[in-house]
């Protein structure tokens, strides 16, 4: 009987598990704040970023301020790759990254560890 | 609390634990038993271990998981049986969640110095940079710092002193030691008229210098740039690790609540020994390791390359190298110094010299200067020239003192006259590997001028290094065949293509890339759209910007050598990321199923506590095997042999 209800709960686990992670989960897109003609958005950092899609206007300067709330030294850092940027983040102090708005497109942005991922998108 | 107080409460919490189980065949036991081992467990689980669970259920909210959800979820389910078996008079195992914590901290104390060490190796080269200039301004010499220099200044550098920025020598002359920048190792004399480098170290003279380049502008600054971006570029390869890390941890989990029943359910295990494997798996798997194994080596792969003067300039060159069967050379100034001579003059020497220096007066083609510096040497008067045409691709003519005369290349040929004692010299001159310019007046060829421009001293050497690594060496030329030739055969060079006009270097290439990947080697502005083409391209440092910026690789010291040297570190580092990748994927695959217990029939498995352990070192092991890049030889094969 036990072995039963361990099997029905097993399986019941592996079902939550894969429609939780695997599901489709879909993260809003936030627009940076544009105002005196420079464009800012807080991106908080705790077992991912929020947001993790940052929409920013083309040619406005922008800045990204990261805040790590997570000790995890998986979040440590953040590379965005196609701007050579590679930053360590203090715990809980705002680290402020400038981004060059000049050419659009979609921008991964990542982890040091490669594990969790952002997107910016200029347009 | 850093990891490493983490890492030291979570040690000294666990020691007594350590020795209980050391200790226990001995007849010692831990004074208060499962109380002590409950009360040491539970400050290693909120103090130490609590974090990891912050960070898993922040994650876990956002249908995220990394390698946290996976020590929390492990080290938990081991402490909450722990509490029930005691509650039901049931062997415990605190010590799992205790050891296992301790380990992978001690684990991330070493790799969290050892990524640092790895990413700041570059950022050190900022610090090189002089502090202060003594700079002239309103005729005297004063010290200011160096964010106030601007473009035009007259600097003063004494010996021993640090230059502070790019630019011209102006008064004096001295050697200058260049190998924080170049990767130089011998100092290089320099006098006025000569390029200072900015943060490269006066050794003898003092001398002073116009400041061309200044702030960002300057040549260390840009290398730190670039290889900043080089470091923190995406192989391709690592698209691979990008996929499996989203999937990896659930994955996990599935496979052990998969353990756990198979355990429990099918094969009759106890509760305890279920757990234990389910625990182990989850321990056991390390998607950070997938995840540290290409960046970190591309990081020190990159930054090692950047000291000995070769700039990569991102992961996609890196692995484009590795396949590369045939490299092109351009000729100028590629193989060849790029300073054209004139050798010999035919016919009447002053008069062909006049013609072609007012012919040639206004040109920027190298062989043009060559020329007119021959006639200054020479001191011949530069004539009256008017009437000036382009023959296109040919030559050109003008009126020169009334008359009509003209300068070209051999495919004017076709269209002027020439007596065959020229033509019969024309041939022995090419074979000297010397180029030959036709001079006329009126139709008729008078003179020649053969210019030659002489290999560099390391260019053979450079292309035997290549050819031992079973590389096809061609050279792409707009020369003449003949005189292509005689230069490939003084280097080695395998094959020739010659008479290339400078719109077509870019189709040779994409004709060669037919029987494999192509890397170009060229300088100038003609062989940016080749430097383009080519799978890979190298740009020589002493070339034009654009050159610079459309090459792959760039080699600061404009030695043909360092392209053998690129490849050989290029493929280094390459295989390093193989390397860290199969050893990653290796040790999950293997380990994991140790863990699940599939092998216990042959006594082989593992206990939570040595898979968190063996789960601490494989990325530590990953990035000590990056770092090793740096002590990894370099050498070429032909020396080898």
């Amino acid at each position: 009987m036990t072995k039963i209800l361990v099997l029905v709960v097993g399986i019941v686990l592996i079902g939550f598990i894969v429609w939780w992670f695997f599901g489709k989960h879909e993260a809003a897109e936030v627009s940076a704040d544009l105002a005196n003609d420079k464009q800012s958005i807080d991106v908080e950092v705790n077992g991912g970023y929020s947001p993790e899609t940052v929409v920013l206007k083309k040619d406005v300067p922008a800045v990204l301020n990261f805040t790590r709330k997570d000790k995890s030294s998986c979040l440590d850092r953040v590379v965005f790759s196609d701007f050579g940027i590679n930053r360590a983040l203090p715990i809980n102090e705002k680290e402020e990254i400038k981004i060059d708005t000049s050419k659009p497109g979609e921008y991964q942005w990542a982890c040091g560890m490669d594990m969790f991922h952002g997107k910016l998108i200029i347009k | 609390m850093t990891i490493t107080k983490r890492f030291w409460i979570s040690l000294i919490f666990s020691l007594p634990m350590l020795a209980n189980m050391i200790l226990m065949p001995f007849g010692w036991m831990l004074p208060g038993g499962d109380w002590t081992q409950l009360s040491l467990t539970t400050v290693i689980i909120v103090i130490s271990a609590g974090p990891f669970w912050q960070s898993a259920w922040a994650s876990f909210t956002k249908h995220h998981s990394n390698m946290d959800t996976l020590v929390a979820i492990g080290t938990l389910v081991a402490y909450v049986y722990s509490i029930y078996a005691m509650a039901t008079h049931q062997p415990v195992f605190f010590e799992s969640a205790a050891f296992v914590t301790t380990f992978v901290l001690l684990g991330q104390v070493f790799e969290e110095r050892m990524r640092n060490n790895a990413s700041e190796a570059v950022e050190k080269l900022v610090d090189l940079q002089a502090k202060e200039a003594e700079v002239m301004r309103d005729g005297k010499l004063v010290k200011i710092p160096l964010a106030e220099v601007v473009v035009g200044d007259i600097i003063r550098v004494k010996p021993g002193e640090k230059i502070a920025v790019d630019g011209e020598i102006t008064e004096g002359t001295s050697t200058i030691d260049e190998s924080m920048v170049t990767g130089e190792s011998m100092p290089v004399e320099k006098k006025t008229g000569d390029k200072v480098i900015g943060s490269t170290i006066n050794s003898n003279g003092t001398f002073m210098f116009k400041a061309e380049k200044v702030g960002d502008d300057t040549m260390l600054s840009q290398i730190v740039e670039l290889v900043k971006k080089a470091q923190n570029s995406h192989a391709p390869i690592q698209n691979l690790t990008d996929k499996v890390s989203d999937i990896f941890v659930p994955t996990v989990l599935i496979i052990a609540i998969l353990t756990f029943m198979v355990w429990y359910v099918f094969l009759g295990a106890s509760v305890a020994s279920s757990l234990i494997f389910a625990v182990a798996v989850v321990v056991i798997a390390c998607p950070c390791a997938l995840g540290l194994a290409t960046p970190t080596a591309l990081m020190v792969g990159t930054g090692r390359s950047a000291k000995m003067g070769i700039l990569i300039k991102n992961g996609e060159v890196l692995e484009a190298v590795n396949d590369v069967k045939t490299v092109v050379f351009d000729k100028t100034g590629t193989i060849t110094v790029g300073k054209p001579e004139v050798t010999d003059i035919v016919g009447d020497e002053k008069s062909v010299l006049t013609y072609a220096t007012g012919l040639e007066q206004s040109s920027e083609h190298p062989l043009a200067s060559a020329i007119v510096k021959k006639a200054e040497n020479e001191k011949i008067s530069v004539p009256k020239v008017s009437n000036f045409q382009a023959i296109e691709g040919k030559g050109v003519e003008a009126l020169v003192d009334g008359k009509k005369a003209f300068v070209g290349n051999d495919k004017l040929l076709a269209d002027v006259e020439i007596d065959d004692k020229l033509k019969q010299q024309v041939i022995e001159l090419q074979e000297q590997a010397k180029t030959v310019v036709f001079v006329g007046v009126e139709n008729k060829v008078v003179g020649l001028i053969a210019i030659q421009d002489a290999p560099k001293d390391t260019s053979r050497e450079a292309i035997a290094d290549l050819k031992a690594r079973g590389l096809k060496t061609v050279m792409l030329t707009g020369d003449n065949q003949l005189v292509a030739e005689a230069i490939a055969e003084q280097v080695g060079i395998d094959q020739v293509i010659a008479d290339v006009l400078p719109s077509d270097k870019a189709d040779h290439v994409k004709a060669l890339q037919q029987d494999g990947k192509v890397a170009f080697v060229g300088d100038g502005i003609n062989d940016a759209p080749a430097l383009t083409v080519a799978d890979v391209g190298i740009a020589m440092g002493s070339g034009t910007d654009i050159a610079i910026e459309s090459g792959g690789i760039v080699l600061v010291k404009n030695d043909l050598r360092d392209v053998d040297k690129a490849l050989a570190l290029s493929k280094k580092t390459f295989n390093r990321i193989k390397l860290n990748l199969f050893w990653a994927f290796f040790y999950n695959v293997l380990g994991i199923p140790i863990a699940a217990g599939i092998f216990y029939g042959i006594g082989l498995s593992l206990s939570p506590e040595l898979a968190g352990l063996a789960m601490a070192f494989s990325s530590l092991s990953v990035v000590t095997s990056s770092m090793l890049l740096n002590k990894a030889k370099i050498t070429s094969k032909a020396r080898l042999a």
